[in-house]
């Protein structure tokens, strides 16, 4: 692929309109819950009140007299006639169902559902229905669960680990013993969410006659199609899912799996449509909600002018009661495991344990915020161990501008950067040397005042070969995306994309690289989310990577296009095609420009003028382009070194806090985010991304976290209760922008959703650590509840 | 259950209608008059994707049952488009400063600084952030909203 031709675009990185947006301010947006498919049932689900129980019996007859019911479903029926969902993992003796099966395993399982005319009655029903438990002690700590043989989540499975893996890259002994120093610390990241105001929906209808399950859901996931066919036991191409739904926000976690089998199953049996709107108790306690809750143990290794050699890091996940793909968030972090530092060698333990909990789902940078947060800190550590600047440590062992691609450890090549231009940039924006002074007065004044700063790297774009890594029957070594183009008669223009999107403006991508190839206004392109089975080759809209890799698509299907128009133009034009010259759509020959050919004729042609295609041309005008994983197709070598992403984004983060002594409370009153993307495809679009991953960190960091008491109660199912920030609590952040284009990509771009999820928490923990720091406190968890806050400054204690 | 007869007013327009009592306005607005601009966030009265005018107040029609509105004149997001159907000048504004990602906070977040815009046709941003302050949304971090209002404030005052 070429290099960026930043000199000459006419619409990429140019602030235009994303075209999605009109929609969605006149209240058209079709999301999930807008469709109204005539007969169509509702469903209410019956949840489990216990951590931990057998069920002895249901008792669904009250709730079926109920008139307008249609059916009570129990896991015992719906056991009968699916086959369970597949794990991410290889975990045989794991068994997972929709519905709970003779035992439940975390508060707010679903243990049967009721299908009624609307969904009040279907909640008055649900209330009917009478089930009897004997309650069974739960497993709720991580650490017990590790360790513990008698309290198992899955009896059969023989533990609680689900997975295990130690890797090693690199002298790592040999570096410990050789360095000056080294210190260990523990943190722990809190299990939050990224939580969209839409929760998860879905509508299924069996079409009896094609024997095709049709779907609508508000999805944003891999394989939800086989999967869904697998539990079902129906061909993989009788299922269509409609992916022209307009996701309501999703940050990796619309899942819905299980929900899309109750419906589909019942869509069949009921011959009915079948709907399930989750409400947002459903959603928060037992949908697909909860993200990474992790404990890190780390040792840094690092000499005493800074230089950091090596780490060993313990990572202890806890996973609840069924993940799908959640455990996997283990291992993207492989692929930026030393962050953008210049480190020889690392060990990392991965542990992923089940619980009394829901269910773990990806999140928003799939595990590489908790894994840089950790990271962010050790830096910090080292720092004030050597009593030395946090920002000299980062510039000592940032990597530099001329060692890219930079290869670390654990086989990742980093394809560009300019780490160090960004926080330069970053610094002069923030005007550092002036916030040290606000600082210094702040701290004469007597109040608690902090600056932040942190680091982080964006992988984007991945292969899926950390699903290999963690489990090695699944010999996955790309995740390729496509795109296609139609042309029709007129000379109008589609784009056909092959997944749902959830706000990242993938018709506004498309059409505007699609623009940017055949030099066509991209406000005139339509783009079209096609249904799984009209799709283009698809993975998911996942992991940073639809720039790259739908985008990269979207350029080579053009430009198969543009080579068709050139050929149309040189056989009539009776030219050759290097003589011939493309400009939004004509064809010129270059010597005399008069002698040409409309795009109307070349299209005209293309579908109906066969007399006048080149011979043995195929007539009509559209083209497939497979885009796939630049540097992927590999799988591991022995020491399990492997390239999972092809690109990585850069942001350094600038916080200033200060704290209420009293209360405990953060206040974040400035907020500096330099970010490198690489070509900026939209760049209002970047931003939004940014600052919108950003204020997930805030979250994350100072209020977000599921609650659960030691018996597996489940504490926060509500707005009211998981505390999500507010327009008052983000800050106005001043972003800043940079351009190193990737090599990889069509046109120098890559990922951008995740990179300010990933580095503000560290850059807040990083700001309140530093106002702690004259009074000798620290706190290593998150979130930083003012609560816990308010205990270490008044007592000394991070109980809350 | 009881049902009542109801005479509403939505977007100038009036409806008469026969409803349970228990039906919220939210619900009766999406489903009964296929208003499915105003969207379903929590249904508790926190998040505000469900918010509307009451009588030009905003309120969060998931609190509402269907029978307080009755006699009551409501504005739905729909409402704030011009006659034809297009983007009004707080929407378009909306758009120009992409003050949105999956657009599901945003009708909600359109009534609010709408209300705001009838009081003050030129808040500061602290005053744009007490109007969006009980309307939550999980993809901008709010700075592109709150920018939007600020443009859509400066285009409404040039026009005047
Ligand atoms: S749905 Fe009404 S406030 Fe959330
Ligand atoms: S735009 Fe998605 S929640 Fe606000």
């Amino acid at each position: 692929m070429r290099k960026s031709k930043s000199t000459n675009l006419r619409y990429i990185s140019k602030k235009r309109r994303v075209i999605e947006d009109e929609r969605f301010v006149c209240g058209t947006g079709k999301f999930v819950q807008d469709i109204q498919l005539s007969d169509t049932k509702h469903i209410a689900i019956v949840q489990s009140p216990y951590a931990k129980a057998n069920i002895i019996s249901i008792n669904s007859k009250p709730a079926s007299e109920l008139d307008g019911v249609h059916a009570v479903l129990t896991g015992a029926e719906l056991a009968n006639h699916t086959d369970p969902i597949r794990f991410g993992l290889n975990l045989p003796n794991v068994t997972w169902y929709p519905l709970a099966v003779n035992m439940v395993r975390y508060v707010g399982e679903w243990v049967a559902v009721v299908v009624a005319d609307n969904p009040y009655l279907a909640e008055d029903a649900a209330e009917l229905v009478e089930v009897n438990y004997e309650a069974l002690d739960p497993i709720i700590d991580p650490e017990e669960a590790y360790t513990d043989s008698k309290r198992l989540v899955h009896p059969e499975h023989g533990s609680n680990i689900l997975y295990e893996g130690h890797f090693c890259w690199g002298p790592v002994e040999e570096d410990f013993a050789k360095s000056d120093f080294s210190l260990s610390f523990r943190v722990r990241w809190g299990r939050s969410s990224t939580v969209p105001i839409e929760t998860f929906g879905v509508v299924a209808e069996w079409d009896e006659g094609r024997e095709m399950l049709e779907i609508w859901a508000s999805i944003q996931m891999p394989n939800f199609v086989e999967l869904l066919a697998s539990a079902m036991r129906i061909p993989l191409n009788s299922v269509r899912l409609h992916q022209d739904v307009d996701v309501g926000g999703s940050y990796g976690v619309k899942r819905g799996i299980k929900h899309a089998i109750i419906v589909s199953y019942l869509a069949r049996k009921l011959r009915n449509p079948i709907r399930l709107i989750e409400d947002r108790l459903i959603n928060m306690s037992s949908g697909d909600a909860h993200g990474p809750d992790r404990i890190f143990d780390t040792n840094i290794a690092f000499n005493k002018d800074g230089k950091v050699n090596s780490l060993k890091i313990r990572a202890l996940d806890d996973a609840g009661a069924y993940p799908g793909r959640g455990p996997f968030q283990l291992a993207k972090p492989i692929s930026a495991i030393v962050g953008p530092y210049k480190i020889n060698s690392v060990e990392y333990d991965a542990i992923s344990v089940t619980t009394n909990k829901t269910g773990q789902v990806p999140v928003r940078g799939f595990g590489q915020s908790p894994t840089n947060y950790m990271l962010e800190t050790a830096i910090d550590r080292v720092a004030r161990h050597l009593n030395q600047r946090r920002l000299d440590i980062r510039i000592k062992n940032l990597i530099k501008n001329d060692e890219f691609p930079y290869l670390i450890p654990s086989g990742s090549s980093y394809d560009s950067g300019d780490y160090l231009g960004v926080l330069q940039k970053t610094l002069d924006r923030a005007d550092y040397e002036n916030l040290m002074k606000r600082r210094k007065n702040a701290r004469i004044d007597g109040r608690l005042a902090g600056i932040g700063l942190a680091t982080c790297l964006e992988p984007g774009g991945g292969n899926n070969i950390f699903e290999y890594l963690m489990n090695p029957s699944a010999e996955i070594t790309t995740f390729t995306e496509g795109c296609e183009i139609k042309v029709d008669p007129d000379g109008l223009i589609t784009g056909v994309m092959g997944t749902t999107s959830s706000g990242q403006g993938h018709e506004t991508l498309v059409a505007t690289i699609i623009g940017e190839e055949l030099e066509f206004d991209p406000a005139l392109i339509r783009v079209v989310h096609a249904d799984s089975l009209n799709a283009p080759v698809t993975r998911s809209p996942v992991a940073s990577r639809m720039a790259i890799m739908l985008g990269s698509a979207a350029a080579g299907a053009a430009q198969k296009i543009k080579a068709k128009a050139l050929a149309i133009a040189a056989e009539n034009l009776g030219r050759p095609i290097e003589k011939l010259e493309y400009a939004e759509g004509t064809v010129f020959d270059q010597i005399n420009t008069s002698h040409n050919i409309s795009w109307s004729e070349i299209c005209f042609i293309a579908h109906k003028a066969y007399h006048k295609l080149p011979h043995g041309m195929e007539p009509g005008m559209r083209a497939h382009n497979v885009f796939q994983v630049p540097g992927g197709g590999q799988l591991p070598d022995t020491d399990q070194r492997v390239q999972i992403y092809p690109c990585f984004s850069f942001q350094v983060h600038i916080p200033y806090v200060e704290i209420d002594q009293h209360t405990g409370k953060v206040s974040i009153l400035n907020y500096f985010v330099g970010h490198d993307c690489g070509t900026q495809i939209n760049p209002d679009i970047v931003r939004g991304m940014v600052i919108g991953g950003l204020a997930h960190g805030v979250g994350a960091a100072l209020y977000e976290k599921f609650q659960y008491l030691p018996d597996g109660q489940f504490l926060n199912a509500t707005f009211a209760d998981y505390l999500m920030p507010s327009a008052y609590e983000i800050p106005m952040v001043t972003d800043i922008e940079h351009c190193t284009p990737s090599p990889l990509t069509s046109h120098g771009q890559k990922g951008s959703g995740e990179g300010g999820y990933l580095g503000a928490p560290a850059a807040i923990s990083s700001a309140v650590n530093d106002a702690l720091a004259p009074r000798g406190l620290s706190i290593c968890e998150l979130p930083m509840r003012s609560s816990i806050i308010e205990g270490l400054l008044n007592n000394g204690s991070t109980s809350q | 259950m009881s049902s009542h007869n109801i005479r509403i007013s939505v977007n100038e327009k009036t409806y008469r209608s026969t409803v349970d009592s228990r039906i919220t306005l939210l619900d009766f607005l999406r489903n009964d008059l296929s208003l499915t601009g105003t969207h379903v966030g929590c249904e508790h009265g926190v998040c505000g994707a469900c918010s509307i005018l009451y009588d030009g107040t905003p309120v969060r029609s998931c609190s509402l049952l269907a029978i307080q509105a009755d006699k009551r004149q409501i504005t739905t997001v729909e409402g704030l488009c011009n006659a034809d159907g297009s983007p009004g000048v707080l929407q378009k504004a909306f758009c120009d400063a992409h003050a949105m990602q999956c657009g599901y906070c945003t009708p909600g977040m359109l009534i609010s600084a709408h209300a705001l815009l009838e009081q003050n046709s030129n808040p500061s941003a602290d005053e744009i952030k007490e109007s969006i302050g009980g309307n939550l949304c999980r993809c901008t971090g709010y700075i592109q909203i709150i920018e939007a209002v600020q443009l859509a404030s400066q285009r409404l005052r040039n026009s005047r």
